[in-house]
């Protein structure tokens, strides 16, 4: 296979990106409408008039159909990935998802989604083939190869049915990233830096507390932890639960019955909690189906106070991670915040406290969109496999396992054979024996946590050792090695060794997809074929030139136009008649070149049309709104261009 | 002990063909990563097989290895490549996580020359009675009560501060005996190191009594942290 790029993904529980290495920097690439965040929603659109499979759409668009069409549509699928049919269940107490009926014990849930059924991995798998799309198109060539963050505190069904949704986008994914180190990387590019720093990531859906040793170029992370259930996501639903129980009680409607209406809900929620970070109060203002409104006051003490509880849950796994890292939070000398959640005030005051910030004379580092910071770390990650790169040949990630990993021993205690925080890849070998005299079979229980019952930790596989030849009983000595690869993911190998013969394994996944069962749900096959992919790039060149050629014809009836010198002017008309001769075509290239020259040819207008929309548009008003002012939709960086063509 | 899978290491290398020491991790000849080679913990390192160790050494030694071997290095690898440097690179993290920890590492040494620290009794039987260090019995005897009662009354949801005062000040005496066995050991870690046959012998007796005080010690000071709520 060609050595092609290797991109950076952050797959996020509300938004994801994708970035890549230009140059020196890691620089996030923009999706057709111009925007960085891919929003993690997946929607199923209606069935087409002519039959046949209806299509997915991922992001932004998928987000408007949420209020009017929820069951059709999936959000934090990311909360969902390698779990359990029960632990599945506790989610949905917060969240629209519709599992399907017929799912039994021990099967990987999935997710009704209009008339289809999906699993969590498969949902993932169409936000991922959004990114690689936008990478794609970005390109303009195939790319097939990835790195992937996860939480540091993913286990490791977790990470496996991340690496399916790679695989089922037609990715291969290189490595599984903890999204701390990947902000540690972004940080740690453009100084060099030496000293012990500590990761605070507060995202959508989960939590992460990393501590690092930077030295010489090497991240060696010391120890980990966190909850892959706590997030932003939390505090929407107390924001939530209040807004519906206030309506219940005070106008006797319940909205929790009607799913668009509490979408529309949480939406506010979200708005409320965000202008809480800059605004010393909110407001909920809504109109209810009888009529009445609903009005109610947020003042930011009022928030604090109501989500103390949640932010207070951090503080646990800092000072666990603290002391497995043998030191006292004065040894920290950076911390680096990571995730929209850090942008509340109240988590910057819990994050000095914690640490002994203020009182040193030190501040958080924020200087990195905390949004994007994970897919930038993600960048360089894919940069260094890439290799052959001078700015980061240096660079050297030794990542931990986030849990102790352990075997069930007599009695259902938990033996522990590679502690949390071992540096990855780690591996033990452990020797096993019969217990009857020509026993054949022996039955391992691999399992994941802290604890010291096997009942309490989480279930990671159960395999039985085969074809063990029949001996007295405690005679054969079977070694069974057990690694953790660079992902954090398991692999076991085993032989007997008297009889030299290495036993078989079938190794099952306590829960997870068969080999098989991936290999079925690889998303449009016709994706890998390079004809296929061709044809799929003029379409889209195409449709760029259109797009942009109606934005000049429009363009030329505004203000911005008469402002604009004759030879500029005249420059446009040029540049447009020649894309308007070649967008027929079949030669890419031409189409692409002639698009660039257009766009370059329209980048005064542009600026024009933009500093316009800039005054035109009130404070805090996004760029699509003001795209909009201009009674036209922005699709691009600016108002007009396509993105821009490497 | 380690003992590697593959019996079969080539002692000619892959690459160059050129005949190489199985215990490298890379050809001397042409600097291809090899195989995990069946070395211990010590060898990995090219360290000599002793109780004191410099620590910074390690550490440089450690990270000067992890560039060359980490499967980062070798993502676009052939697929021999990549778990040659999967398996040495894990081998080379499970010497360094035992060999900086002075009591694994201790553990680790006495093994390779023959001492029995049998898995039962590596912490997993937490507080078993039957091998109380015999200067300790009736202070364990006491502090086996007081947890008792702090427990009982934690069910009840009661503050007994107290109790709690007594069992912090235990903690505190047994933490400081723990300290005392770590220094006992450090002591010993000399005679063994240079000392001759029978005063190493004397020294490896010496540490495995020790070390299975620690234990027992370690799993106390681990039952009062955990009744006393302090993680």
């Amino acid at each position: 296979m060609a050595e092609g790029r290797v991109v950076g993904i952050d797959l996020g529980t509300t938004n994801s990106l994708v970035a890549y290495m230009q140059g020196d920097a890691p620089v996030v690439i923009p999706g057709v409408d111009g925007s960085n965040l891919v929003p993690s929603i997946v929607a199923l659109d209606p069935i087409p008039a002519s039959g046949g499979r209806p299509t997915v759409t991922v992001g932004n668009s998928a987000r408007r159909v949420l209020i009017e069409t929820p069951e059709r549509v999936i959000y934090s699928v990311k909360r969902l990935m390698g779990r359990s049919l029960d632990e599945v269940r506790d989610e949905l107490k917060f969240f629209p998802f519709r599992l399907a009926d017929d799912v039994e014990a021990g099967e990987v849930p999935r997710v009704q989604l209009g008339e289809l059924r999906f699993t969590p991995p498969e949902i993932s798998a169409y936000i991922l083939r959004q990114l690689k799309r936008n990478a794609e198109r970005f390109f303009g060539e195939p790319v097939t190869q990835a790195v992937i963050t996860v939480p540091a505190y993913f286990n490791d069904a977790q990470r496996q049915a991340t690496k399916d949704a790679g695989r089922m986008a037609g990715l291969e994914v290189l490595r599984l990233v903890n999204e701390p180190t990947a902000a540690a990387l972004a940080y740690g590019l453009d100084r060099a830096k030496e000293g012990t720093i500590a990761v605070y990531d507060l995202g959508g859906g989960t939590f992460d507390i990393s501590i690092l040793k930077l030295r010489d170029g090497i991240f060696e992370v010391q120890s980990t932890n966190g909850d892959t259930h706590l997030g932003g996501d939390d505090i929407d639903n107390l924001l939530l639960a209040i807004a519906l129980d206030e309506i219940h009680s005070e106008h006797g409607v319940d909205l929790r019955t009607q799913p668009g209406a509490v979408q529309g809900l949480r939406k506010d929620a979200i708005d409320a909690k965000i202008s809480l970070s800059s605004e010393s109060s909110a407001k909920f203002d809504i109109e209810l189906p009888n009529g009445d409104r609903y009005q109610r006051e947020i003042p930011r003490e009022v928030f604090e106070q109501l989500i103390e509880p949640v932010l207070n849950r951090t503080a646990g796994p800092c000072k666990q991670a603290l002391t497995d890292a043998g030191i006292t939070p004065e040894q920290i000398d950076e911390v680096v915040l990571v995730g929209g959640s850090t942008r509340i005030p109240s988590v910057r005051r819990l994050v000095d406290d914690i640490f002994h910030l203020s009182a040193r004379g030190k501040k958080p580092h924020t200087e990195l969109n905390p949004d994007e910071v994970v897919a930038l770390g993600a960048a360089v990650q894919a940069d260094i496999l890439a290799g052959a790169s001078k700015t980061t040949e240096e660079m050297l990630l030794l990542d931990v396992t986030p849990l102790s990993l352990g075997i069930e021993a007599l009695g259902g205690v938990v033996a522990r054979i590679i502690p949390r925080n071992s540096t990855i890849p780690a591996s033990a070998t452990e020797h096993f024996t019969t217990g009857v005299d020509g026993q054949t079979n022996v039955a391992i229980h691999v399992l994941q946590g802290e604890r010291e019952l096997a009942a309490d930790c989480r279930s990671l596989a159960r395999f039985d050792l085969k074809g063990i030849p029949p001996m007295t009983a405690g005679l054969p000595r079977i070694e069974v090695k057990f690694l953790i690869d660079a992902d954090g993911i398991l692999h076991v190998s085993a032989r007997e060794q008297r009889s030299g013969k290495a036993a078989e394994i079938e190794v099952k996944a306590t829960y997870g997809l068969t080999d098989e069962q991936v290999e079925t749900m690889i998303l449009d096959s016709f994706d890998h074929a390079e004809e296929d992919f061709a044809k799929r790039l003029l379409i889209e060149a195409r449709n760029e030139a259109e797009t942009i050629l109606a934005k000049v014809e429009q363009a030329r009836m505004s203000p911005a136009w008469g402002a604009l010198r004759g030879e500029e002017q005249s420059a446009i008309g040029a540049a447009g008649d020649r894309l308007a001769a070649v967008k027929a075509g079949d030669d890419l290239t031409a189409i692409r070149e002639a698009t660039l020259a257009l766009d370059r040819a329209t980048h005064r207008l542009a600026e024009l049309m933009m500093d316009a929309a800039v005054t035109t548009a009130i404070r805090g008003k996004t760029m699509t709104a003001a795209g909009e002012d201009l009674g036209e939709e922005v699709t691009a960086p600016h108002p007009m261009a396509p993105a821009e063509f490497k | 002990m380690l003992k590697v899978l593959d019996s079969a290491v080539p002692i000619a290398c892959w690459s160059c063909a050129v005949a190489h020491n199985e215990s490298t991790l890379f050809c001397p000849h042409c600097s291809k990563i090899q195989p995990p080679p069946g070395a211990d913990y010590y060898s990995v390192f090219s360290l000599e097989p002793r109780l004191t160790l410099d620590l910074g050494m390690l550490e440089h030694q450690f990270h000067k290895l992890s560039r060359k071997l980490h499967p980062d290095r070798f993502a676009r690898a052939t697929p021999e490549e990549k778990d040659w440097s999967l398996a040495d690179t894990a081998l080379l993290n499970d010497a360094y996580r035992t060999l900086r920890d002075p009591i694994r590492r201790t553990e680790y040494l006495l093994k390779l020359h023959g001492a029995e620290i049998g898995e039962e009794h590596s912490g997993k039987g937490r507080t078993d009675p039957s091998r109380v260090p015999a200067d300790l019995l009736e202070e364990v005897f006491d502090l086996n009560m007081q947890l008792e009662e702090m427990r009982a009354a934690k069910k009840m949801g009661e503050e007994d501060p107290d109790l709690k005062q007594s069992l912090t000040e235990a903690k505190k005496k047994f933490d400081g005996l723990l300290d005392d066995v770590d220094n006992d050991l450090r002591t010993q870690w000399t005679a063994w190191d240079d000392g001759d046959a029978s005063a190493r012998s004397a020294a490896q007796k010496t540490m495995l009594a020790l070390l299975d005080r620690r234990r027992y010690l370690d799993n106390l000071v681990r039952d009062v942290n955990e009744t006393l709520g302090a993680n």
